[in-house]
């Protein structure tokens, strides 16, 4: 069955409900994260805000997985769990960097 | 730079899982998605995660071999597994397999995948580790128990 490869299965009750609402609650917010990585003032903020959004992708993909019934989305996700805490801790080195090249600056200056 | 302990313990936790999971990707790959490319990516993510956390001076001794040694048996083994169906007859690159006792199947699509993790491990491994000649301070250095680290921020 090639055609209805990614169609979604047919849910229905409880679990229907449960599936659907997560889905639309986790794009809104994954919206939200997206709007505060474009205006976050500072560089932590965005930095955070990359990392959340990566979590809701994650969340986003396991609700596709159970909403599609197609199981490799759960490994897609354990990459990407893995790999965005990586991300996450060069980018905390690299603000811990500029902070301190800051002080030196300024000791310099004084 | 300095060291953090919730770094190092975390790491200490997930270096093995992360190398776990690409074999299991490395070898799934023929049949499902994955494969050695994506597994080899893993794995150098891996031993990037080890450098940030403990440097790259023990990276390099927890990974025993020099990365460039990697790439060039990578290609080898690539290089060999096309080779093999060529003994036997068939064309260039063909895949042959057999089927092991335990009814295991083997073949020269897996050497194939061994030898493309192996070069891109290595290929990933030594971009990330020449990163660290230039002091950018991604990674820690000077981590030996005992010594201060040169520059420690002031809390």
């Amino acid at each position: 069955m090639p055609d209805d490869e990614l169609r979604m299965m047919e849910l229905s009750g409880p679990l229907a409900w449960t599936v659907y609402s997560c889905l639309i609650l986790i794009s809104v917010s994954l919206m939200l994260a997206v709007v505060r990585l474009i205006r976050g003032p500072s560089l932590p903020d965005r930095v955070i805000a990359l990392d959340l959004i990566a979590y809701q992708a994650i969340a986003l993909m396991l609700m596709y997985a159970i909403a599609t019934d197609k199981s490799y989305f759960l490994e897609v996700g354990l990459v990407l769990g893995l790999i965005a805490f990586l991300g996450t801790v060069a980018f905390a080195r690299y603000i811990e960097y500029i902070s301190l090249e800051a002080t030196v600056a300024d000791d310099y200056n004084e | 730079m300095r060291l953090s302990l919730i770094l190092r313990t975390a790491a200490r936790l997930l270096v093995p899982l992360m190398i776990l999971f690409s074999v299991f990707l490395m070898l799934r790959g023929h049949n499902e998605a994955g494969g050695g490319f994506i597994g080899g990516l893993v794995s150098a993510s891996a031993f990037a995660l080890y450098a940030m956390a403990y440097g790259t001076q023990d990276a390099r001794r927890a990974l025993y071999a020099d990365p460039r040694t990697l790439m060039a048996s990578g290609v080898g083994i690539a290089l060999v597994s096309a080779l093999i169906p060529l003994f036997s007859g068939a064309p260039f690159f063909k895949g042959l397999w057999t089927t092991l006792p335990g009814g295991v199947k083997l073949g020269t699509p897996i050497l194939f995948d061994i030898g493309v993790y192996l070069l891109v491990v290595g290929m990933t491994l030594v971009v990330i580790y020449e990163l660290d000649d230039d002091g950018l301070s991604l990674f820690p250095r000077d981590n030996r128990p005992g010594t201060t680290p040169p520059s420690s921020p002031a809390a």
